[in-house]
């Protein structure tokens, strides 16, 4: 018996050997797509300048961290990887507790209009980044110049854009989810005695925690990896966010002949992208697919 | 949140180009000078053929990926290491483009310290001006938008294979169904929806690209606008030239162009779902 269903098996195995060697084959050929290009990056940026512009595919004599000291200190990646830092936590902070709340509310409480700020929270989903880009900039200008801290080339004032840009997919998201979480819980807590205030921080929070975790993910990448609107909100240096700093690099590279720097800050940005992906990589997926699946 | 929307729609019917004097209104001018501007007419073009071709490619290969990791080793399962190859292949996801962007701007130095170039002119080949030649830069952009985009939806894709249910597959292998029938017969039936998900994901993508053709291209859009796309021309028509009158017409254009698309993929995806 045992016999032959192994044979079985090894008659099917050989039937469909040369098209499993070539899928094989395929997969193979992509992981090296994805890795060489990574590591080939991560190779040069312990390279002399010499080794840069030499053969690219030479391993660099000796390995030069100070690369990366100069990366750091004179690119200013250190500070637009602070001034990210700063940014994306406020804005996630932000944003997960005001879409949080509003989601709640509107899954949960039936009151006139409900549905009508539902729709035009959700609205500004079909609206492009792009068409709003010169509005927005004065907007924000204009702001500015009312409250001085929230103007053009301030942090606070990114937040708040980011904020907003982020609003519209996570009430979608986490109005749905409250949506599907059971009503007795929170009807026992009330006729407990608890609070709205209460209910929302303590017990439909918890609940809903595999959804605000998706939701979390997705919006620090998207917050983090945000390129099109810092360029138009900070045009000072000393403000810009580390996409910025990375898009600028190989101008400023040309200029001060510095490339084993660029590769340097390129190692910088992507290395802690990849230890978190590592150590999250279930939790980064399934975060980003489920907009998408929803 | 809307207000600025609104706006665009103003402004786009005025020259205003910034300073404080109020802007005069020129009702459609901006939208005629659009339509006999050469450069606009190449960024619809290259908006339009990234349309068809990024989901297709990305579409075609994350299927076949999606397919050998879930169902096409032996039995109805994926193949060894199916884990590590779904790891591995959607990294590139949480990188940002501008990373992307400046990295494949090295991987594409003409000359041979570029990681491309340079094996191929240790072959004596002559190299390829990826990002310098005309004819080829676009390709480019294209090659680079695909290498990250399909490990996301190899990763949606076997989400969506992972709940039909297994024995549908292990019944279509004991009728005696190659992997040939399996993909094209189940696969790809029960996986249609997922699919249309994808392609409205990916048009999206491709009518909304900016970073990675305004960092890794020459000349922002270059060489020779010949790998320029609407959002780079909003970019530069309302922060470069300060024509912001000019620049939310684009936007307002592109705005139909994206509501059309939706509208469009919407229409064509009311099909009957498959019930299991």
């Amino acid at each position: 018996m045992y016999l032959s269903r192994k044979s079985v098996r090894k008659d099917r195995r050989t039937r469909l050997g040369p098209l499993s060697a070539l899928s094989h084959v395929a997969l193979v050929v992509w992981t090296v797509l994805m890795i060489v290009p990574i590591l080939w990056t991560f190779l040069a940026s312990v390279k002399s300048e010499e080794e840069i512009f030499g053969d690219a595919w030479s391993l660099p004599a000796s390995l030069r961290w100070d690369n990366f000291a100069r990366a750091w200190e004179q690119a200013h990646i250190g500070q637009y990887m602070l001034n990210s830092v700063i940014v994306v936590s406020f804005s996630t902070l932000g944003t997960m507790l005001l879409g949080s709340m509003a989601a709640y509310v509107l899954a949960r409480y039936p009151f006139r209009g409900n549905r009508g700020f539902y729709l035009l929270f959700v609205s500004g989903l079909a609206f492009p980044v792009y068409l709003a880009l010169t509005p927005l900039f004065f907007v924000v200008q204009n702001m500015g110049r009312v409250i001085p801290f929230i103007g053009l080339n301030t942090h606070a004032g990114v937040v708040l854009v980011y904020i907003a840009y982020s609003m519209p997919f996570t009430i979608f998201f986490l109005a749905a989810f409250f949506r599907t979480l059971p009503t007795a819980v929170a009807e026992a807590a009330l006729v407990d005695g608890a609070s709205h205030t209460r209910i929302f921080f303590q017990i439909m929070l918890p609940m809903a925690r595999p959804g605000l975790v998706s939701i979390t993910i997705f919006n620090v990448l998207g917050q983090w990896n945000q390129y099109q609107l810092p360029l138009v909100l900070l045009q000072e240096r000393d403000k810009w966010v580390l996409t910025q700093g990375i898009a600028d690099i190989s101008t400023a590279a040309g200029y001060d002949q510095d490339w084993s720097a660029l590769f340097a800050a390129l190692t910088l940005a992507i290395l802690p992208m990849l230890v978190v992906y590592t150590v999250f990589q279930r939790q980064i997926q399934s975060g980003l697919t489920a907009g998408a699946l929803k | 949140m809307i207000a600025p929307y609104v706006q665009a729609f103003y402004i786009a019917m005025t020259d205003w180009r910034g300073v404080s004097a109020a802007p005069r209104f020129t009702g459609l001018e901006n939208f005629q000078r659009l339509f006999s501007d050469g450069i606009f007419w190449k960024a619809v073009s290259h908006n339009a053929l990234l349309l068809v071709l990024l989901p297709l490619i990305t579409i075609v290969l994350a299927l076949f990926f999606a397919f050998l990791l879930n169902v096409g080793g032996k039995g109805v399962t994926g193949v060894r290491g199916s884990k590590f190859y779904r790891v591995v292949f959607f990294f590139p996801q949480v990188l940002a483009v501008a990373v992307v962007a400046v990295l494949f701007q090295q991987v594409f130095r003409p000359d041979d310290s570029g990681m491309l170039n340079g094996p191929l002119m240790a072959l004596g080949l002559s190299p390829v001006g990826f990002l310098s030649d005309p004819s080829v830069a676009f390709w480019s952009v294209l090659g680079v938008m695909v290498w990250q985009a399909v490990g996301f939806y190899v990763v949606l894709f076997s989400a969506g294979l992972a709940s039909i249910p297994g024995d549908m597959f292990e019944a279509a292998q004991i009728d005696g169904a190659g992997r040939f029938s399996l993909f094209f017969r189940i696969t790809l039936p029960l996986l249609w929806d997922t699919v249309q998900v994808a392609w409205v994901y990916l048009g999206i993508l491709a009518l909304d690209v900016f970073a990675i053709v305004w960092v890794m291209t020459d000349q922002h859009g270059g060489p020779d606008f010949s790998t320029t796309v609407m959002a780079a021309e909003i970019y530069r028509n309302a922060f470069q030239y300060f024509r912001f009158g000019y620049a939310s017409a684009l936007g307002v254009i592109m705005f139909f162009f994206t509501i059309g698309f939706a509208i469009l993929a919407l229409r064509l995806s009311r099909r009957e779902r498959i019930e299991y």
